[in-house]
């Protein structure tokens, strides 16, 4: 990553431009201020996210698409007092203007064109934002909990020691093996198909699809924070097990979980297109959907190949984003990419 | 559970011929301590003193029973108020420990969970031993931290570990020790991790604390200067066994171990000549031989013979209570110090 202190000295060769650079690391380094040392995890972690032009681009782009998620709705049809190209996304409002073999595009009324049965695009690819953010978001955290809970448990049975311990700590571990050894995509197509079409299916055979990792990553965190000090420093005071597993390790071992969240979301979203582009998704498929939208656009590729283009991009930026924000996130966390 | 806890005929704490061995699978177990004997008297200030690895560390945690479960045979006995601890229940050396027993650790700010306020931390342990409710334990918690020398405790008790500074943080761990007024109190290098100036005032603490609550302490350190500062007695280990055995002034005044002689000639003195050198003992803790086979520090020792090899070399006690485990003492005259001007 090319850090800005080198762009700012351009000395000519580039040995003299490389010793610059690292100059001008060493001056970074002399200037952060020494009491920084005592800083929370949290602050940081804030700071160096902050700097960090990776986890700024992600952020924005999370945000923007959070914010369109959520006023998408109200602008689809938008307020009267507001003169937006807006319509209602289940409105065949230019129905009159499709002809067979011809789709109009982009014009002053509809800035991105028409889908095959006359519907506003724009106003289909907003309120579709929703749709994803719902299914992202809620999948992740189904995941999340089931993984939390799952791991959790385990990370406990086996930190608290005993045979009894050791054996819950296998028991559930064997199980997440098995749920990480099917590909998440195909894991999550065979919770769809059993739970049937509906959205509801889709959340939970994505979130179904996250759990081992969540689990593995709680598991190992909290057996790494076992064996901290201040974990035998409450042993040596007489504090019971479970007060030092809930109060101590659980809450030390929440940081890699909460990244791994962020990482997890742009994989749910793109799972969650996937399945309802297979057809799995929302069974009234007039409410739009992106993934939903990807796969009726297939049909009028020859016709109209721009309809299949614009919910994929929003897709791609979607995912990157929240894939920028975790991966920014998880190097502020490691300790090892510290000063 | 309230143990029966006759009032102490003989030492609070006596620990006997205590071992501990770590297994691994495939390889050679290793013996950490190899029969440590020691005692420790009611309100007495104990010194265990020894360079890195001769087992001082491992002799406390196997006494709290805080060594983990697996792989590790600890043998021997350790006779608290007349209990073995080695041989008590989880349950109830968990209900001693904190209560009856407390540990102070080396490193404050690993000692202490960072994402707990303070007063959270040094709150849980009256709760869980002295049963307050939790708003009992706060008050009592704020004036612990107030008696420990910590300013403005309502404040602190808020705060998180890294927002104290390291001499508060070791501060606010020795009043999450010293919250139910334990008879024992072992500090391990408590002073290790801290500058110069906030070692002295946490010795002070911990002196001014053992007196005030009479408290027995077990001082694990590798500094003479704080074993002369602190301790009534004081015993030298070496690869995992106690050599020698002293009041702290005769151990001073006349080291009878060729180990602990080395000791004191490894540690710069104020009335020392002008730029005289300092005398290492040669080699480290793992040139060791095992007990069994003859004196441990027999290879890095001046005085060697051949008999050091013959076994074990036998404790030679004397009447006024030292003993070491030596063929060849240095005898008085040996080192010329009467004390050791060092630290605190």
């Amino acid at each position: 990553m090319a850090t800005e202190p080198a762009q700012r000295t351009s000395p000519p060769g580039p040995i003299g431009r490389r010793r610059a650079e690292r100059l001008d690391r060493l001056a970074e380094l002399a200037a952060t201020p020494p009491d920084e040392r005592g800083e929370s995890l949290t602050r940081e972690t804030l700071r160096r996210l902050r700097r960090s032009p990776m986890a700024m681009v992600g952020a924005s782009i999370v945000l923007i698409f959070v914010v369109i998620a959520l006023i998408g709705p109200l602008l689809t049809p938008p307020p009267s007092w507001l003169p937006l190209p807006l319509y209602s996304p289940i409105e065949n409002v230019g129905l009159e203007q499709i002809r067979p073999g011809q789709i109009p595009g982009p014009s002053g009324d509809h800035w991105l064109g028409l889908d095959h049965l006359g519907r506003d695009e724009l106003s289909r690819m907003l309120y579709g934002a929703r749709q994803t953010l719902l299914v992202g978001v809620v999948a992740t955290l189904i995941g999340f909990t089931a993984g939390a809970v799952i791991g959790g448990v385990a990370g406990a049975a086996y930190g608290l020691g005993g045979r009894i311990g050791r054996w819950i700590d296998s028991i559930l571990m064997r199980f997440i093996d098995l749920l990480l050894a099917m590909p998440p995509l195909l894991l999550a197509f065979s919770v769809a198909a059993v739970l049937g079409r509906s959205l509801t299916a889709v959340m939970i055979a994505v979130g179904v699809a996250a759990t081992p990792i969540f689990a593995r990553l709680l598991r190992g965190s909290m057996i790494a924070q076992a064996n901290r000090d201040y974990v035998l420093a409450a042993t040596s005071l007489g504090v019971r097990r479970p007060r030092i597993v809930l109060s101590h390790v659980f809450p030390n071992s929440l940081a890699p979980v909460i990244v791994q969240a962020t990482l997890t979301l742009a994989t749910a979203i793109i799972e969650a297109a996937g399945l309802s582009f297979l057809g799995l998704g929302n069974p009234d498929s007039r409410w739009p959907e992106w993934g939903t939208m990807l796969a009726q656009a297939q049909a009028q590729l020859a016709v109209q190949p721009m309809l299949a283009v614009y919910p994929a991009i929003a897709i791609i930026i979607t995912a990157l984003g929240f894939t920028l924000l975790g991966e920014a996130m998880r190097e502020a966390l490691d300790p090892k990419l510290r000063r | 559970m309230e143990l029966t806890v006759s009032p102490t005929e003989g030492p609070l704490l006596a620990v006997s011929d205590l071992s501990v061995e770590f297994h691994r699978k495939g390889q050679r177990p290793v013996r950490a301590v190899d029969g440590v004997s020691f005692t420790v008297d009611a309100g007495e200030v104990v010194g265990l003193v020894g360079e890195s690895g001769c087992g001082k560390s491992v002799t406390a945690l196997a006494i709290t029973g805080l060594l983990p479960q697996r792989g590790v045979r600890v043998g021997g006995q350790a006779r608290f108020a007349g209990t073995d601890l080695l041989t008590l229940d989880r349950r109830s050396r968990r209900d001693l420990r904190g209560r009856e027993i407390a540990m102070v650790f080396q490193d404050p700010i690993s000692s202490l969970n960072p994402v707990v306020p303070v007063g959270v931390q040094v709150a849980e342990v009256l709760t869980r031993h002295r049963n307050m409710t939790r708003r009992q334990a706060r008050s009592t918690a704020a004036e612990l931290l107030d008696r420990v020398g910590i300013p403005d405790p309502q404040r602190r008790l808020k705060e998180y570990p890294h927002q104290l500074s390291g001499g508060m943080r070791q501060r606010a761990l020795i009043a999450m020790a010293v919250a139910c007024q334990p008879r024992l109190l072992i500090a391990d290098e408590p002073t290790t991790a801290l500058d110069v100036t906030i070692q002295a005032q946490i010795l002070e603490l911990l002196k001014e604390l053992v007196q005030e609550i009479g408290t027995a302490l077990i001082m694990i350190t590798h500094d003479l200067g704080i074993v002369a500062g602190m301790c009534d007695r004081v015993n030298v280990l070496y690869a995992g066994r106690v050599v020698e055995t002293a009041d702290r002034r005769a151990l001073f005044a006349h080291p009878h171990h060729p180990y602990t002689v080395g000791l004191l000639r490894s540690i710069p003195r104020l009335d020392g000549a002008r730029g005289e050198r300092l005398t290492p003992i040669p080699g480290s803790v793992r040139d060791l031989l095992p007990w069994q086979e003859g004196c441990a520090y027999a290879p890095r020792c001046t005085r060697r013979s051949e008999e050091c090899l013959d076994g074990l070399p036998a404790l030679v006690e004397e009447p006024d209570g030292r003993a070491y485990r030596c063929i060849h003492p240095e005898r008085a005259g040996g080192p010329t110090r009467d004390t050791v001007r060092v630290g605190a």
